[in-house]
């Protein structure tokens, strides 16, 4: 009985020890997302793709000898607790870099904290400001709102459809897409004949679609995330609205058309690859991720995997590539990050340098089409 | 064309303005029985689209089956939360009533969240979703069902109030409860009864409203806000004044949002509530000595 | 008001003491929030714990605060010193004008009033896009200076914020033991029999409502001076309800009641990290057994559990 004992104890000495001799220390890489609150839709994803693929790279055996270990908290959608719990993660959990916040409000309140830590921030969310101007330690994942709204624009140039009407959600989301949309109108020869907004809560968008009835718009572009533009949708068809109508890449999922119903079908949007993922053409350098991490994420959530995710896996993928070029502490991370070329992740072909922290080209999205009930890419 | 828009904007008042009288008539029953404001009150709204979505989700059970089954779960949540949480209260003064239905409200919604999720979810209409011209404008059935059970409800409700004994009673708590408990009714029953009445009233309101809008677990507080300003513009009454109140609000907001301006529409709303209140300070519909002391 | 005093020193050696305890590690961070929340509870407890008024808006006032210093200082490029008391005397005209309306309303209507007044204020900061940055928020507000100075440390904010909300705390004891806290609390009993010994209620009300719009201010600057970001989201409906529960949970009409219902509801957060999306359900539970438990708030509740905790253990003794 004793010897038993023993021996087991010997068993669980060793182990221990070996643990500790052959493993080096893990590298901490820090979290933020909003995973409840109003933006939970971005920050779920994006908590459970992290956590899945930090999994998988140490099953694989790490990065370079070492363990990855997320350090992941959820700020709720708060600019206060983003940056409280920024510096909590840099100044307790002493993390080498962060990924995240979720939304670009959550962002831009977080950027002084990285700068004077001097931590490398990825985020995940789409405002173009976040990295125009450049700022030393911030990168992103996210595409930006304005090469969404250049893919709708493009199209209706081509279509000569340039009377628009832009209906979008009054929280950081909307008002981005809005000034985005503003701004670029001219380049493309647009004008915006009716400009209206509406509450993320708003139950019903009659009044502002009566409105645009009563122009003359040829298209409407409804800016927002679930699930505001389903409820533009369904009240455009009881209207008999027959503009066309463009929405933005924030309802590219397929919960928009569970939610839209019928009323989603002809509603054309600008989104990400993943979407597609297995309509794309073999050539496509940015398939091989894709498929994987579709298939990953179908296999761990029994869920969609969609392009919010995405910006997750670009993130620890981006971090993941510049520890394996050699990168320990945070400011050789943050160099071998500015050095990252022909990264083929989830959100498009990342190409960071000193100028530009965004990295993705027009290419990143693909303008698609709700045909039933599935999506089309829209030549 | 500028008749058949603010015929179209009215008429989209309207049918919001329903949903918001619903819960402002559940805001007025348990503020009269009881003198809470009770802030979970949107809650129960939530509750009442989500419990039908698992009816007719989980259980699979056929839209008519489904209603009556979500507003018996939704009426009994009432119940415990009455029982658990508003009785047991020790010094039931109104601030802490207030602090106590906000806590409820949260912890409603926590548990909906973690038991249906974040996402938002979609509900058949009751029938069809074929639009329905009248003049130049166009509504859903939805809409149609929507007025008419509110109108059947109100119905129901002034019939309980005024010709059945327990309806008569409630009444009597409302004017003054020492006095209704001096001639032999039982008080805390009649709370009870109105925490358990407004709660079923919320439920049917979030169940006639989620296939418009949709449903998820924080749609709760911003209705309950809507509802509450609904039975204040109604003086807290639970009849036809709170009606008036919320079909109002409802209209003011549409027509605010296609006249003047989509992003301030919640703003003109709020002020001109506020200049009705400076106006009237007793309320819409109220007495100047209406004020209960 | 010796005892007075004496507890105030206390409590100064106390806030002053802690950082000792943290070594700027993040809970600073989070102790500076308590610190502007203390400030917030306060001012909403002169109005609801002393003159008896509710308001569930006044993280409009807050915003206000905040927003104006912090287009002050980066549109108009101010000195944050020179934008701060600006802020605070045209948000305290603001509810001075405002609150004379306002506050003739009396219970619900007075709530709804308020609560509207803080949904239009948020509206404004979400709509005007030029002027705030709307919804995506307004960034690059320049942190404060003094005698070569930065704050731009938490360990040198919690000593700037904390500095002021003693100031505070000081100035609302003074306030609550002077001349016109004895009126206010007579308008809170009765208006009727306050205007009768002379007290003019309706005045004195919105003076009080005005103060506190002017304090709500203050901490709203410098919320916007030590976060250097600021966005509408912050400054919602749900934070009035936040607040009004802080007063309520710490314990009305006292000001160390507010102190700690601030810490409490800053802190729990920290605490419930752990319980990770349950933490939501616990907040709420949390909030409605402290009702139940300590219905006069923690600053009277504490003490009477003690002593009967006490109590139950003398019983013990004797059996």
């Amino acid at each position: 009985m004793n010897f038993r004992l023993l021996s087991f104890l010997f068993a669980a000495v060793t182990m221990l020890l070996s643990t500790n001799v052959f493993a080096a220390a893990p590298i901490k890489i820090g979290a933020l997302f909003a995973v409840t609150g109003p933006a939970a839709f971005l920050g779920e994803p994006e908590r459970n793709t992290a956590k899945m693929i930090v999994d998988e790279i140490n099953k694989a055996g790490g990065v370079k000898g070492r363990k990855l270990e997320l350090v992941s908290y959820d700020t709720a959608g708060d600019a206060t607790k983003a940056v409280q719990l920024a510096t909590k993660l840099i100044k307790d959990d002493k993390v080498v870099a962060i990924i995240g916040p979720s939304t670009t409000g959550e962002t831009m309140a977080v950027i002084p904290v990285a700068e004077k830590e001097q931590i490398p921030l990825i985020s995940c969310s789409a405002g173009s400001k976040i990295t125009d101007p450049v700022k030393k330690w911030v990168f992103k994942t996210a595409q930006n709102d304005s090469l969404a709204v250049g893919r709708i624009y493009e199209y209706l140039q081509k279509h000569k459809q340039t009377n628009v009407a832009i209906l979008t959600v009054s929280d950081g989301f909307g008002a981005s897409g809005r000034e985005q949309l503003k701004a670029q109108a001219a380049k493309y020869g647009i004008k915006i004949v009716s400009d209206d907004t509406y509450g993320p809560k708003d139950t019903d968008m009659t009044a502002q679609l009566t409105k645009i009835r009563g122009s003359n718009a040829q298209a409407i572009i409804c800016w927002g995330t679930n699930p505001g533009p389903a409820v533009v949708a369904k009240n455009a068809r009881q209207l008999g609205v027959k503009t066309p109508l463009f929405m933005s890449h924030g309802v590219s999922s397929k919960k928009f058309i569970e939610l839209a119903g019928d009323a989603a079908e002809g509603v054309k949007l600008p989104s990400g690859k993943v979407l597609v993922s297995d309509l794309l053409p073999k050539s496509e350098s940015q398939k091989k991720a894709l498929v994987s991490f579709v298939k990953d994420y179908q296999n761990h959530y029994k869920a969609e995997g969609d392009h919010f995710g995405g910006h997750a896996w670009d993130a620890v993928m981006l971090l993941k590539n510049a520890i394996e070029r050699g990168a320990e502490t945070p400011s050789s991370i943050r160099d071998q990050l500015e050095k990252t070329r022909n990264f083929f992740g989830i959100g498009g072909t990342f190409n960071y340098s000193a100028q530009d922290h965004a990295g993705l080209g027009k290419d990143a999205f693909v303008l698609v089409e709700i045909k039933n009930k599935d999506w089309v890419i829209v030549k | 064309m500028q008749f058949d828009q603010i015929l179209q904007y009215t008429l989209s008042g309207l049918s919001t303005g329903a949903i918001y009288a619903l819960i402002g008539i559940g805001f007025s029953i348990i503020y009269n029985a009881t003198g809470i404001i009770n802030f979970a009150q949107g809650e129960f709204v939530m509750l009442g689209g989500l419990l039908t979505l698992s009816c007719l989700d989980l259980l699979k059970l056929p839209i008519w089956a489904a209603i009556p089954c979500a507003v018996a779960v939704s009426t009994l949540a009432g119940l415990l939360f009455e029982r658990l949480a508003i009785r047991p209260l020790r010094q039931p003064t109104p601030i802490n009533l207030v602090i106590i239905t906000i806590g409820g409200s949260i912890l409603i919604r926590g548990m909906a969240m973690l038991i249906w999720g974040k996402d938002t979810h979609a509900i058949p209409s009751f029938s069809g979703d074929d639009p329905i011209a009248i003049g130049g404008a166009t509504i859903l059935p939805q809409h149609l069902w929507i007025l008419a059970i509110t109108v059947v409800i109100i119905v129901i409700n002034k019939f309980y109030f005024y010709h059945t004994i327990s309806g008569k009673a409630m009444r009597a708590c409302a004017y003054n409860r020492r006095a209704a408990g001096l001639v032999g009714i039982d008080v805390r029953r009649m709370v009870l009864f109105s925490f358990m009445i407004s709660s079923a009233m919320g439920a049917v309101a979030g169940i006639i409203v989620a296939p418009l809008t949709m449903i998820a677990y924080d749609v709760g507080v911003m209705l309950g806000l809507k509802g509450f300003c609904a039975a204040i513009i109604g003086g807290m009454s639970s009849g036809i004044a709170t009606v008036v109140g919320g079909l109002l609000l409802g209209v003011l907001e549409s027509l605010g949002a296609g006249l003047i301006s989509s992003g301030y529409k919640d703003a003109i709303a709020f002020i001109i509530l506020l200049l009705i209140l400076f106006i009237r300070p007793q309320g819409l519909f109220g007495k100047a000595d209406s004020e209960r002391v | 008001m010796k005892r007075e005093l004496l507890k105030f020193v206390a409590f100064s050696v106390f806030v002053l003491l802690l950082p000792l305890q943290f070594k700027g590690g993040y809970l600073m961070n989070v102790l500076v929030f308590v610190g502007i929340n203390t400030m917030l509870a306060i001012a909403l407890n002169l109005l609801l714990g002393y003159a008896g008024q509710i308001s569930l808006g006044h993280a409009g006032f807050f915003g206000l605060g905040a927003y104006l210093s912090g287009i002050l200082t980066t549109t108009y490029a101010w000195n944050p010193w020179q934008a701060m008391p600006v802020a605070a005397i045209i948000v305290g005209c603001m509810a001075y004008l405002i609150g004379f309306p306002v506050l003739k309303l009396k219970g619900h209507y007075l709530a709804m009033a308020t609560l509207g007044l803080g949904i239009i204020i948020y509206i404004v900061f979400n709509e005007t896009v030029d002027l705030t940055g709307g919804p995506s928020g307004l960034s690059g507000i320049p942190y404060l200076e003094a005698g070569g100075i930065v704050f731009d440390s938490d360990v040198k904010n919690y000593y700037l914020i904390w500095g002021i909300t003693l100031a505070v705390v000081l100035f609302s004891i003074n306030l609550a033991n002077s001349r016109v806290g004895r009126a206010l609390r007579a308008v809170h009993d009765s208006e009727v029999a306050a205007q009768v010994v002379g007290v003019n209620a309706r005045l004195l009300k919105v003076q009080i409502f005005a103060l506190s719009a002017v304090i709500s201010s203050l901490a709203g600057s410098l919320y916007a001076h030590t976060m250097t970001f600021i966005s509408p989201a912050s400054f919602g409906f749900n934070f009035s309800v936040e607040l009004l529960t802080m007063v309520v949970i710490g314990g009305l009409g006292s000001v160390y009641g507010s102190f700690l219902g601030a810490a409490l509801l800053t802190l729990l957060p920290e605490f419930l990290r752990a319980a990770q999306d349950y933490d939501i359900i616990i907040y709420g539970g949390l909030l409605v057994l402290m009702v139940m438990f300590m219905p006069g708030g923690l600053v009277r509740g504490v003490p009477d559990l003690f002593r009967r905790i006490f109590k139950s253990r003398g019983g013990a003794d004797h059996a």
